[in-house]
This record gives C-alpha cells, structure tokens and sequence, in this order.
C-alpha cells in the first residue's frame, strides 16, 4: 500500500474552503485514511475496461430552442443579498491594468 | 381511529365526508406540536400553508374533484425546492433560502392535491447516513429515541414511522431512502435512476441521485411511484420509457419467481439482522419462489468506487453555493460537507483523476455486468438493507466513512442505478425495526413491489409500530 500524502492547503484552496488552522491536520488525517481506504480499487484488474460515467444510456438529449415561461427578474433576484439595478452585485474578480 | 392512516384509507374517510382534509391536517399537525420535541423529524413545519391547501382540497372534494392525493397530509425532505417554503438540505449555507419554484415532485405532488405539512431533516447536503451530520441538530428514531433515525432521509423516515404525516418523499444517492427506512421501520422504494425527475432537488450524485417514497405500505408505494415516475423536460436524465401502472402487478403469484441470495451480503451482519432476513426469504419460498444461491461482486469494492465517485460529484455540485445568488458563504459548509468537497476536489486535480476517479469508473463498469449477469440467473436479489438496526445517538461522530459502512448492502445496487425496495421484516431482541431490501433489474419497480407486496400480504410486521 502506498503512503498517500496530501497538502491540504492546496486541496482546500482548490476547492474554496476556508479552513481554521486547526481544522487541518484532522482533515488532512481523515482524508489520508479515506484515501487509504480507496486503494482498494487497485487490487480490482480494470485493463480491458471502459469507464461508466452515466446508466441512463441516453445520448445527446436535446429540445426544440425555444423560450417558455421562467422565473421574473424579480424572482431570480429574491433570494440575492447584494443587487443593483435588476442586476446581482459582486466584487470585481479582475483587476484594472 | 385515525391511527396509522394509508392513503386508501384517509381518502375513504374523506370522500365519505367522515373527515374533512382540514380535520385530517390539524390530527397531524397536533401530532408534530406533541412529538417533534422528542424526535425533531422537521427542519420546517409548514403549518399555516398546510391549513390553506387543506381548506382548498375541501373546497375541491365538494366539488367532487378527483385526485390522487387530494387533501392527504405528507412531508417532504428539506432538499426538495418549494416555492415560498425555505429549502436548507439541513445546511446553514442554505438557512433564509426561499426557492422561487417547486421541485418537478413537488409539483407533481401539488397537482394531485397534497397537504405539506412541513420540510423533514437529513443530513446536510444529503452527506451520511445517520441525520446527525444535520446543521440544525439530530433527528430521532421513533422507535427508540435514544437512537438514530438512519439517513440521509432520516427527517421523512422518522415522520412517517412515528405516524406525523401519512406519506413521506425522500431521495436516495446510495442508502439515503432504503437504510433509514430499514432502521425505522418503514417501507422505502428508491426507482431506477431516471425515473423520477432530479429537477429542483439539491443535487448530491448527479449520476446516482433518486428521489422516491417513503410509506407504511408496499401499496402506498406504487400509488405514489404512479405519481412521481415519468419523463420531465426539465431533467434529460429522466427516461422516455413508459410509465407502468405500477398497483396493477401488485397481487401477482410469485411462484415461479427465481430469488438471488448472496452470501457475502449476509457476512457481516447482525445475528437478529441476518436471522430475520432469512426467516422472510423463507416465507417467499413457501409461497413458492425458487432460492438461487448467486455470487456477487464484493460489495467493499461498491464503497471505494462510491466515495470516489459521490465525493467528486459533490465538489462539483456544491461549488455553486457561494452566497452571491442565494444562500450563505462557503464558511458555512459544516464539517462532513468540507471532508467531502476537499476529498472530491483531490479526487479530481490534475494529477490524480486517473489514479481514483477514472479507476472508480471503470469499477463502476464491472459491478453494472455482475449485476446483469446475476439478473440472467434470477429474476430479484434479496438481503438484508442494512447490516445493524439503529445504531445509537453519536455513532457517526468522527467517522469520515460512516455512512459506506452503514449503507454497505445499499452502495452496488446504486451505483448500477438499479431500484430497490426496503420492507420491515422484523424487530430485533431490542425491539429495533429489521428491513430486507428486494433489488431488481434496471425498471423492475413493478416486479419488486409485486414481490414486496406478497411478503406484506403474508406477514405482519408492516402493522408494527413504536410506542411513541
């Protein structure tokens, strides 16, 4: 079995988790051991298998391109702490150059 | 007399003008006020609604309107959207979210005259097996509140076992219907993935997520399936395939029926657990259903492909919340969702996504063919749903995998999309429910009831109840 070895400060910043420092090494040890846990999948021979991401069997499900009765603006908008002028109100994610 | 009320049953009184629905509703409201101090089931109890919707299906029923549902008192599990109702999937990431629009089930629902009486607890984000990991506190089991309703629909379990609602709907990604229904002794039917709409219901395992009912008869459950089950243009996950009526099979002999058992779904359980199952196996072969001994694919194999698979569905799903649109920050996520989104989002970073998620789905592939050649075997596969009754209060605390265990007998068939059907088949020597799970073919529900159907008929340990 392999040593599994985690940073969990990349792995919560990846995943936009704010973490107290305290919280980490627990998270840390619990992950290890659930990734532990999975290295079990190795001891299954999957060489001549190919992955399974839906049972639906379904393909390319598509409709008609046409409008139908949506939520208002209003609506859309009730549940959002920040808006302005019909529009939801957020800090800028680029900087001016 | 109003006890324990089927469908059938409270629609009787009803249509005779025994009872009018708002009668009916404020039985089941008093009940909630005098109970859910001891088990908790509700986040939400929707009490001021319920009276309106009960007073309207009034209205319709002296109109003579006919509907499915008209005027029966159900809950509903807080991941279901509901328009106007706070939908928190027991997370304070989302406390203070009122939906805009109804979950397809909840529309479904309303449309054939449902009475909401109020949202039940799970465990947040639908993340366990054991309702404890609820942001806003642990539900109870009725039968014994000392222990755990079992989860993640633990909230609509409890409601129905301790008799606050008629009906109940939850949803199952892997266990989430048929374990708490196990533990609180009650029968819970997760569909075949893609036959009852996911749209509106707070995504968990896209792949896996099945929303389904929760009764104290196998009949209730067909009735309902008859209601939730069909294609929806809002989820192009749902199948174009017909809608069965799925009470008409109910009453079929069973006699030339061919019944899987594995051993390995027997390995690890409970003395009263395994002993109880197959006394009931038995009482299936007496009415003349052939027993197969068959060999299936080791189910701790099922729990490593489902962690990978549900953690990595997971990070992705709840990346939306970041409290701009709707909900609260992403500070608000309670322990067991970080395990999760941090786990899922490892799983799939650049590096590592070959290693475990392309690994778990290609497991995936081979417990799919296991399944599919068992079923050239036998028609069903029965076992036992979970390898314990209830366990006690705080049993999940500090077990990241928890919920693998507990929903061990439940995670293949799931991750096939196969449904299943748990039927309370007995009570331990602690006086804890015992269920049995009945798995079937892809789109099988109306065989699985029929078989779940005949083993109620012939027993009585769906008329047991807590003393609560």
């Amino acid at each position: 079995m392999s040593k599994v070895t985690l940073d969990i400060d990349h792995v919560a910043r990846l995943a936009n988790i704010p973490l107290q420092s305290n919280e980490k090494s627990t998270f840390s040890k619990q992950l290890e051991e659930t990734l532990i846990y999975v290295e079990k999948l190795e001891e299954v021979e999957t060489k001549n298998t190919e992955p399974t991401s839906q049972v639906t069997n379904l393909e390319n499900v598509t409709r008609e391109d046409v409008a139908s009765p949506s939520l208002t603006q209003e609506e859309a908008l009730q549940n959002s702490k920040s808006t302005y002028n019909g529009f939801i109100l957020t800090n800028a994610i680029l900087e001016e150059q | 007399m109003l006890n324990n009320l089927t469908i059938a049953q409270a629609k009787k009184l009803l249509d005779q003008k025994k009872l009018s629905s708002s009668e009916l509703t404020k039985f089941y409201l008093d009940r909630i006020k005098k109970l859910e101090p001891k088990i908790s089931a509700f986040v939400t109890i929707t009490d001021k609604e319920a009276l309106k919707q009960a007073e309207k299906a009034d209205k319709l029923i002296s109109q003579g309107a006919k509907k499915l549902l008209l005027g029966i008192p159900i809950s509903i599990k807080d991941n279901f959207n509901t328009k106007g109702v706070q939908t928190t999937a027991s997370s304070k990431v989302l406390e203070g979210y009122i939906p805009p629009y109804d979950a397809t089930v909840v529309n479904l629902l309303k449309e054939e005259g449902a009475v909401i009486v109020g949202k039940t607890n799970m465990d947040a984000w639908a993340h366990g097996s054991s309702t404890e990991t609820s942001d806003f506190g642990s539900t109870k089991n009725p039968w014994n509140i000392k222990r755990l309703p079992g989860g993640s629909s633990g909230g609509s379990t409890a409601s129905v076992a301790a008799d606050e609602v008629v009906i109940s709907i939850g949803s199952e990604t892997a266990g989430s219907i048929r374990q708490p229904a196990a533990w609180c002794g009650v029968v819970g039917l997760k569909p075949t993935y893609g036959r009852v709409s996911r749209y509106g219901v707070i995504a968990m395992g896209s792949s896996l997520d099945s929303p389904g009912p929760i009764t104290k008869t196998v009949e209730e459950s067909a009735f309902v399936l008859n209601i939730l089950a069909g294609q929806d243009k809002f989820d192009a996950t749902t199948s174009p395939k017909n809608v069965e009526d799925y009470t008409k099979n109910l009453n079929q002999k069973i006699s030339d029926l061919k019944i899987g058992i594995s051993k390995r779904y027997f390995d690890q359980c409970e003395k009263d657990v395994k002993d109880s199952v197959m006394q009931a196996i038995k009482v299936l072969e007496k009415l003349g259903a052939k027993i197969i001994e068959i060999d299936l694919f080791d189910p701790q194999y099922a729990i490593a492909v489902y962690t990978i698979i549900q953690r990595a569905e997971v990070s992705s799903n709840l990346a939306r919340y970041d409290g701009i649109r709707y909900g609260n920050g992403r500070d608000k996520f309670g322990e067991e969702a970080k395990r999760r989104i941090m786990l899922g989002t490892y799983a799939l970073s650049a590096g590592y996504y070959d290693q475990y998620y392309n690994k778990a789905q290609k497991v995936r592939t081979l417990i799919i063919n296991d399944f599919k050649k068992a079923f050239s075997q036998v028609d069903v596969i029965i076992g036992p749903t979970s390898p314990s009754t209830a366990l006690p209060l705080g049993a999940s605390k500090g077990h990241p995998m928890f919920g693998e265990m507990a929903d061990v007998l439940v995670e293949p068939s799931s991750i096939a999309g196969l449904p299943g059907i748990n039927v309370p088949c007995g009570l331990s020597s602690e006086n804890l429910p015992i269920g049995m799970q009945i798995i079937g073919p892809q789109f099988s529900e109306s065989l699985i009831l029929n078989v779940a159907n005949q083993f109620e008929k012939n027993t009585d340990f769906h008329k047991a109840s807590p003393n609560i």
